[in-house]
């Protein structure tokens, strides 16, 4: 294999070519920053290896934390792109909840550029839907709209006042953005750490009830029939908000929704050793909980994967469990959790890691179908290659994976930015 | 390293062994020199960062008669203030060459997350609203000691009040019924945890129903909080429909004991002066806590060790090569 | 020793402690917990046949939590001290069964202390196997029997055996 990256034709070699259109062995040229070619035994002035690899088109992240500007400390736009770029992914959607929120031009402008300047995956900037995510006055959409921020939310917080709300909804829709919630009533989880349920009675600790996100679910997908704006559920956690969100779908409401891998594969009685490594918003919840949202994964009633990746500074995932700081690492564990918890097509893989996601946050440049003439924007993963997850081997500045320890299955050798191999064999090339 | 955090780690064997050796230290708690050398060049450290005089005091009382040395942290003098993390404090304080913490936080589950920090024994005087062992084994004891008896098949222990947030409740309700007693719980709804329906336990909203089956009835504590955050309408309200009352008190069968684990709230759940009942057990649950304390820091600090020299004693006090 | 043995033993015993103090003013039979207790109270039924209308006090000390080497072995508690008086001014006798390194002894001596300040301090011992660690000396033996360190020495009031060590 050639490590030559400035020659201007590269091949990815003997994977097998999974997006919308199918499954097919073949080999891939990339020529500048476009596919240029897709067949058998082609060559180039560089190689990749991708045998016994599937090659998709990267992922799209809808929900990353990338926590600069305001916490520099436990990410950088720089180390969250990197460990974007070896978990496969090619976008990001940065989560607005930084400080300054990205709630104004210059904050959204500083982020993309800052994403530029890392050069290793699309950061896509969201905005709020209000002023600093307080909750009281609408943020200037519009302006953020005309520089092309695509999403909105206020994620870390729900939007709590139902007219406030409506009012988003109808500015929204006149702007053809798509609003984005993070649902959860607060009033309900005042001081919860965990899921409500036995554990939390036995623990003493208070707790989350599905209730809290289900209310907001409800309430919102009325808004959408209300006013037509296009709404995206962020990290759905409860069976009953996937029962709401597949019954909105049959209505053709213009609804999309998303789980985390972690929501796919880890359970409330994490939290019994009062450890808050498994603290996160919305929390971990029971098995049927799970079982309802792989089923929502598999009749399409979610619609993409998206990681939520959030990381902390070990001193503030120490704190006792009431006090921690909510959230987890995903970017570089997606996958190989994916793998392991969804029993589903490649096809359908990758439709949830890249194709759908690219499509909601309308990221045209990312998964497409491997075609001549689309941006090479790609990812080579690995689906059999076991591998034990060391917080310390990741590309996060942060370490607070509930992965830690476990095996995986499945791992990303290459990512392709832009036709440039920012990862091969797993490593980041800057 | 042996712990004592919650009463479900702790099991029925080292319940029934801290209520044995509770015996022993009360015995020696009424000599006229009421102190053993058994935790002799022990260090126990008191870390009390929620504030409590009365368990503070009574678990270092408890150190220094069985010959340990103590240290005391408690919030104003923590550097906790300074910014300085829990974690920091306790590996700071291990350093120093600590065998036991004795822990209390306003936090749950502080005492197992301690226990990544240091080697030493850690001993749960109190975490948020999960679990007080120490206080359940001084409330089985005392009642042992009132019924002349080691088991409680046939009793009936109907514990009252703020259930949801105590801790007292969660570690009493574990180690009353290891011991076999049967348990109800009387409150208003909103002061019941959400989810207990696997609790060996009843449940009613009714204390006067409840009364002239209860061989225990215990008092828990109202905090007047709980109005401000809407469990319960008012105060006046509250100890109307689940307070203490001479009345009520009356309606007890004879035979029968009222506890509670203090400090009281005076005009809420005990509506009539504990100097007026006949049946309160409130001052041995006081008076036994030193001896039991004794009790846990003795099964917690003196457990398995490597073995032995010529010269040294069995179990039997035989001497043995 | 046969059980016979044993119980001359224990009159004897009892009948010296007697002589000793000149009666049995201001006495208390101490026994160390546990193989000192039956012991202590044969002595006491003796002495009150002897001394006919005298009864002495009798009580029991345990002795785990005085050891002096807790690092070494785990404390077992063996069961709850009782002194029956103030032992302040008194003469007490402490009796176990077996005298060997004297480190029970010296940990009954500083368990006394915890109930008063006794005037004198005697021990009476059935059996006196050798290999004292401390200077520690009985005021009253039934049988001084030479034994090797790793023998096993049991006294009951059927008799008292030694089990050679394993070689």
């Amino acid at each position: 294999m050639s490590k030559n990256l400035k020659s201007t034709t590269l091949v990815i070699k003997g994977g097998t070519v999974v997006d919308a259109t199918g499954e097919r062995v073949a080999d891939v040229v990339i020529e500048n920053s476009v596919v240029k070619e897709i067949g058998k035994n082609l060559r180039a002035d560089s190689t990749l290896d991708a045998s016994g690899c599937i090659v998709s088109p990267g992922f799209v992240d809808l929900h990353t934390h990338m926590r600069e500007p305001g916490r520099e400390d436990c990410e950088t736009i720089a180390t969250a792109s990197r460990a974007g770029a070896r978990g496969g992914y090619t976008a990001l959607v940065a989560m607005p909840n930084t400080d300054p929120a990205q709630d104004n031009v210059a904050v959204v402008e500083f982020v993309r550029e800052q994403g530029r300047r890392a050069g290793l995956v699309d950061v896509l900037p969201s905005g709020c839907i209000t002023v600093g995510r307080q909750g009281s006055t609408l943020a200037p959409m519009a302006e953020l709209a005309k520089v092309g921020v695509q999403i909105f939310t206020d994620d870390g917080n729900g939007v709590q006042d139902p007219v406030l709300m409506r009012r988003a909804m109808e500015y929204a829709k006149g702007l053809g953005i798509t609003l984005a919630q993070h649902c959860e009533v607060t009033s309900l989880t005042l001081g919860a750490a965990m899921n409500e349920c036995c554990c939390s009675s036995d623990m003493g600790v208070p707790g989350w009830p599905a209730l809290a996100e289900e209310l907001m679910v409800a309430r919102d997908i009325d808004l959408v029939r209300l006013t037509g704006a296009r709404m995206h559920f962020l990290h759905l956690s409860t069976a009953r908000s996937v029962d709401l969100v597949r019954a909105a779908k049959t209505e053709g409401l213009p609804i999309t929704a998303e789980v985390t891998p972690h929501h796919l594969s880890l359970t409330q009685e994490l939290l019994c050793g009062f450890d808050p490594l498994y603290k996160v918003n919305p929390p971990l919840r029971s098995m049927g909980d799970v079982r309802a949202l792989k089923a929502g994964v598999a009749d399409g009633t979610i619609d993409a994967i998206a990681t939520d990746h959030a990381p902390h500074a070990r001193r503030d995932k120490e704190l006792p469990l009431d006090q921690a700081p909510p959230g987890m690492l995903g970017l570089e564990t997606a996958l190989g959790v994916v793998l392991g918890s969804l029993d589903l097509s490649m096809t359908q893989i990758v439709a949830l890691m890249s194709q759908r996601p690219a499509q909601i946050a309308k990221a045209v440049e990312h998964g497409n179908d491997v075609a001549a003439g689309a941006r090479a924007n790609l990812c080579v993963f690995d689906p059999q290659i076991v591998w034990q997850v060391n917080p310390k081997q990741l590309a996060s500045k942060s370490t607070n994976t509930p992965f830690v320890g476990r095996q995986l299955r499945g791992r990303v050798r290459h990512t392709i930015f832009n036709g440039n191999a920012v990862v091969i064999d797993g490593e980041a090339q800057k | 390293m042996k712990h004592l955090r919650s009463i479900d780690e702790l099991g029925i064997d080292g319940l029934e062994r801290i209520l044995q050796l509770s015996k022993v230290m009360a015995e020696i708690n009424s000599r006229p020199v009421p102190k053993v050398p058994a935790l002799r060049g022990k260090t126990v450290v008191s870390l009390f960062l929620e504030d409590s005089t009365r368990t503070r005091l009574s678990f270092e009382t408890a150190a220094k008669r069985l010959s340990a040395d103590t240290m005391t942290f408690s919030v104003s003098t923590s550097s906790a203030n300074k910014g300085e993390s829990l974690r920091d404090t306790v590996e700071t304080i291990s350093d120093m060459g600590v065998d036991a913490f004795v822990v209390r936080h306003k936090s749950a589950g502080v005492p197992w997350q301690m226990s990544a920090w240091t080697s030493a024994s850690i001993v749960n005087a109190g975490d948020g609203a999960h679990q007080h062992p120490t206080q359940a084994l001084v409330d089985c004891y005392t009642v042992r000691e009132a019924f002349g008896r080691e088991r409680f098949e046939g009793l009936n222990l109907t514990i009252v009040g703020d259930i949801k947030h105590s801790r007292v409740a969660r570690s009493n309700i574990q180690a009353f019924s290891m011991l076999g007693a049967q348990i109800t719980l009387v409150a208003p709804p909103t002061l019941l945890p959400p989810d207990i329906d696997h609790w060996p336990v009843r449940v009613s909203n009714n204390l006067e129903r409840e009364l002239a089956s209860t061989n225990v009835l215990y008092m828990l504590r109202l905090q007047s909080e709980r109005m401000a955050q809407g469990h319960v309408p008012t105060l006046r309200e509250y100890g109307d429909q689940f307070g203490l009352t001479a009345q009520r008190v009356a309606m007890l069968p004879p035979e029968s004991f009222v506890m509670h684990p203090g400090p009281m709230n005076r005009g809420v759940e005990m509506q009539i002066d504990p100097g007026d009942l006949a049946n309160s057990l409130i001052h041995r649950q006081v008076a036994n806590g030193v001896a039991v304390r004794m009790a846990a820091l003795f099964d917690v600090l003196s457990g398995d060790q490597p073995n032995a020299d010529a010269g040294a004693v069995d179990g039997l006090n035989r001497e043995v090569a | 020793m046969s059980g016979a043995d044993v119980r001359r033993a224990i009159t004897r015993i009892a009948h010296e402690i007697v002589e000793r103090n000149n009666g049995v003013q201001n006495l208390v039979i101490v026994g160390l917990q546990r193989g000192g207790t039956w012991i202590a109270d044969a002595i006491g039924d003796s002495i009150l046949a002897i001394e006919k209308d005298q009864r002495v006090p009798v009580g029991a000390i345990d002795v785990s939590m005085y050891r002096d080497d807790f690092s070494l072995r785990p404390i077992v508690v063996g069961a709850i001290s009782s002194i029956p008086c103030d032992v302040s001014g008194a003469t007490v006798v402490l009796v176990d069964d077996v005298l060997f390194t004297g480190r029970t002894v010296r940990a009954a001596l500083e368990g006394i202390n915890n109930y008063g300040r006794p005037r004198a301090v005697q021990l009476a011992v059935l059996i006196d196997r050798g290999h004292r660690e401390l200077p520690i000396r009985p005021d009253y033996v039934g049988k001084n029997l030479p034994t090797q360190l790793g023998d096993e020495v049991v006294v009951t009031s059927d008799g008292v055996s030694v089990t050679a060590a394993k070689s």
